[in-house]
């Protein structure tokens, strides 16, 4: 029971996100260049408002989240317990965005943008597939 | 500033869509998890039906506005290839991307997630400033 209505909630959590970054610019490429190259003359601050928006309705859903025991269709929240700031972090994060800067994809718009009837969103999806893969299966097994 | 309105209403759609997730199922929206665990074989119907969702969203625009989304890509494939191949080793080496940091961790107030979306800010600012000053 609990486990198909989780699947319903997933495909509606998806399709809202997926219709958010529709909405907001963020699947386009050519927006988020315009927002990261801030010495093209014409720098696009609209996806500013993107994590401002999402910020603005997730710190409250956070401390409402911090109130419960647990969530609605689970026994417990399932939430990072990392703490430490160690190396793979801080170089992982550099190596995405040079990706991010470099093409105007992050995972999000890229699986997103796979449905809107163009090659090269393929392109770019099938090398981050292979990205995440070449990590998890080869090089975090070592 | 009527020009900001749909960045600022779809970010919140996205926040409301993390909230959906956690509060409901009691999981974390990062993009880079979902797929990363989905391409790992784990969990596999709940991130493919999140994924499926996804690529619903244009559609669903497109039922609402009458065209799909604008996706404008400059770059060749060389670039793509290489670009997605670092988006992928990376959000996986650092844990996370632009949702899973960017909005979930930074609203948890996470030191880690903090260092990460200022890292991948500045790194992706550099290259495209670079790249855009080589054109």
């Amino acid at each position: 029971m609990n486990v198909s209505l989780r699947f319903l909630v997933s495909l509606a959590a998806g399709a809202l996100f997926g219709f958010g970054l529709s909405l907001s610019g963020m699947v386009d490429p050519a927006r988020v260049i315009g927002f990261l190259d801030i010495a093209s003359g014409h720098w696009d601050p609209s996806l500013a408002f993107v994590l401002g928006g999402a910020l603005l309705v997730a710190l409250p859903g956070i401390a409402i989240q911090r109130r419960l025991a647990r969530p609605a269709l689970d026994d417990c929240f399932h939430l990072p317990t990392a703490t430490t700031i160690d190396q793979r972090l801080v170089a992982g994060s550099a190596i995405f965005g040079a990706g991010w800067g470099l093409a105007g994809f992050c995972p999000g718009p890229a699986v997103t943008a796979l449905s809107v009837g163009l090659t090269a969103p393929f392109v770019f999806a099938a090398a981050m597939a292979l990205g995440m893969t070449l990590h998890d299966q080869v090089l975090a097994r070592k | 500033m009527i020009f900001y309105w749909p960045s600022l209403i779809g970010g919140m759609l996205i926040g409301l869509s993390a909230m959906l997730l956690l509060l409901v199922n009691g999981r974390i929206a990062g993009i880079s998890g979902i797929v990363g665990r989905l391409l790992g074989g784990q969990r596999v119907g709940a991130n493919a039906a999140f994924v499926a969702g996804l690529l619903l969203g244009p559609w669903l625009y497109a039922a609402l506005t009458g065209h799909l989304p604008p996706v404008t890509i400059a770059a060749s494939t060389l670039v793509l290839m290489v670009a997605g191949l670092l988006v992928g080793f990376g959000t996986r080496m650092g844990s996370g991307c632009t949702s899973g940091h960017g909005i979930l961790g930074l609203a948890r107030f996470s030191k880690r997630s903090f260092v990460a979306t200022s890292v991948f800010l500045a790194t992706g600012i550099a290259v495209a400033t670079i790249m855009g000053a080589w054109r």
